[in-house]
């Protein structure tokens, strides 16, 4: 199993993503030299099990984007067999923000997705010990989303 | 903030011994916690049986505050993130920003990063290496240590004015072009710096108290290496092969010529000793770099003051000292960026704690905090 002669590593991964799991493909798109697999929520468990089945072993990071009416999820996986990363996106409601967490898939994921639920108020189900990791436990507020407001929070004048 | 200790009574164990557990809150200001950061212990006797890093004592919010400057003022604010390598925030951002606004770099400014960063990598190991001097009670490796790091900053302050917050990578290039006669300073001290680190590496974990410290303190399996995201040296010294520089190779690395050490124990002493390995490549690697550097133009032409790339997103990650520094950025076609995040591999690394210190006693866990070597800058951010 092998790059063919003159297929860049994203080809090659994309081949194969949908050689392995037809299924997947449509999703499937390269955006500034990365790709990217946005999948609906309930199949987000699955495809990242799938993806560590094909050799995306290192959990690089999760993060959320406030979408104003949906959180968007973006999960970076790592893999040394293709020499390059995958985004895995998802959308959840804003008035329902819980994901099933990957710490059953990587260990890794602990400390990140206590952060993304600490500055993002979205919730892990399944994770093992979910509670604020950067902020003071008796914090009011999700920082991170668009909508917080806070007493210390000085709007900066816009000069552009 | 609310405390939840367990209680310091007497506990009896399914063999009917008592355990005399005892919670010590270690921090969150101590010398030996590298910066501020709480752990909390939990002991039987000696020996740690739960060790929890407390964590956000030096969280500035700093992914809220870009959110509200332009591309180019975020820029001072990665500074403030790995204070002890902010070349590599710097650039970590700046790729990331020149990714998404399709910014092309000249090679001049690609090189003088590259040297940057390999001089910014010595620096930081010699804090790493250093601080494990001083947390093993060998501080005549930590003075042994700063002093080349000494040099190192000497030269960058000479190249942007700072000695700890450099602000001199920009989108698009670098802030100025090297001053006068900085080459040949740079070359004398990359090859003053390699007898320097191995007469340190005889000094420091040549000696047998050092390595009576260090050796099989704190193992990390290379699968748990993997599974636990651990990058960097951390990482390495597990004997897992992964560097960016070779894995995913980015700007001029490819035509350097280099190796990247990797360890076989994965205990303490292998951690801190790989960064000195490190190190003296780092020095090979600015020496071949000076030689290849050509004169030309050291920031992107017709870069406009306020950058607005267009809606989208975009990733990109370097080798730090410290592993995969990587930053995220979305773009909603303004003139700020709409989120930015930042991967840290200090806040992955540190993880790890809680799991390598257990059976180990208190004075091991200093130990073995000191070689995953946080900066929490990076890990609160």
């Amino acid at each position: 199993m092998s790059a063919r002669e003159g297929e860049s590593n994203l080809e090659y991964l994309q081949r194969k993503l949908c050689g392995v799991y037809p299924d997947l493909c449509p999703m499937f798109s390269i955006e500034f030299a990365d790709c990217v697999l946005a999948v609906p929520r309930t199949v987000l468990h699955g495809a990242a099990e799938n993806l560590k089945a094909l050799g995306f072993e290192r959990f690089g990071f999760v993060t959320a984007v406030d979408r104003g009416e949906d959180f968007e999820l973006v999960y970076r996986l790592q893999s040394s067999r293709f020499g390059a990363g995958i985004f895995l996106k998802t959308e959840i409601a804003r008035d329902e923000a819980a994901i099933e967490t990957m710490t059953d898939l990587w260990p890794a994921a602990d400390w990140q997705e206590r952060e993304v639920f600490d500055l993002f108020g979205i919730d892990f189900i399944g994770h093992p010990d979910m509670r604020r990791i950067l902020l003071a436990d008796d914090w009011i507020g999700h920082p991170l989303r668009k909508d917080y407001q806070d007493d210390s929070v000085i709007p900066r004048p816009d000069y552009i | 903030m609310p405390l939840e200790i367990e209680s310091n009574t007497p506990v009896i164990d399914e063999s009917g011994r008592s355990v005399d557990r005892l919670v010590v809150n270690i921090g969150p200001s101590h010398p030996s916690t590298h910066g501020v950061c709480r752990i909390i212990a939990t002991l039987d006797g000696e020996t740690v049986i739960k060790a929890e890093p407390v964590i956000g004592y030096l969280h500035r919010g700093i992914e809220k505050m870009a959110e509200n400057r332009t591309y180019l003022q975020v820029v001072p604010l990665t500074d403030r993130l790995d204070y002890v390598g902010s070349m590599y925030a710097n650039w970590a951002y700046c790729r990331a920003v020149e990714r998404l606004a399709s910014i092309t770099v000249p090679e001049r400014a690609e090189y003088i990063r590259v040297i940057v960063c390999e001089l910014q990598r010595i620096a930081s190991h010699m804090m790493g290496v250093g601080a494990s001097g001083a947390d093993t009670g060998a501080a005549t490796a930590f003075i042994w240590a700063f002093e080349v790091r000494e040099r190192i900053v000497d030269l960058f302050e000479q190249l942007c004015g700072a000695r700890l917050t450099y602000n001199y990578v920009r989108p698009g290039g670098v802030s100025a072009d090297l001053p006068d006669g900085w080459i040949e300073k740079c070359r004398e001290v990359v090859r003053w710096a390699p007898d320097r680190l191995r007469e340190l590496d005889a000094l420091f974990f040549g000696n047998m108290i050092a390595a009576g410290r260090m050796k099989g303190i704190g193992v990390l399996s290379e699968a748990d290496a993997i599974a636990w995201g651990a990058t960097g040296p951390v990482a390495r010294a597990s004997g897992v092969l992964f560097d960016l520089r070779k894995n995913d190779p980015y700007s001029v690395y490819p035509r350097l010529d280099f190796r990247v050490p990797v360890g076989d124990n994965g205990d303490c002493f292998d951690r801190g000793r790989i960064k000195l390995m490190e190190a003296i490549e780092s020095c090979h690697i600015v020496e071949q770099a000076l030689e290849q550097i050509e004169p030309g133009p050291v920031s992107a032409e017709g870069l406009p003051r306020l950058i607005r790339p267009r809606a989208g997103d975009a990733y990109d990650h370097i080798e730090s000292a410290r592993g995969s520094l990587g930053v995220y950025l979305v773009s909603d076609g303004g003139p700020r960026p709409y989120r930015m995040k930042v991967r840290s591999p200090a806040f992955c690394n540190l993880q790890l704690l809680g799991k390598l210190a257990i059976g180990h006693t208190v004075s091991d866990l200093i130990v073995i905090l000191g070689s995953l070597d946080p900066v929490f800058g990076e890990v609160d951010r």
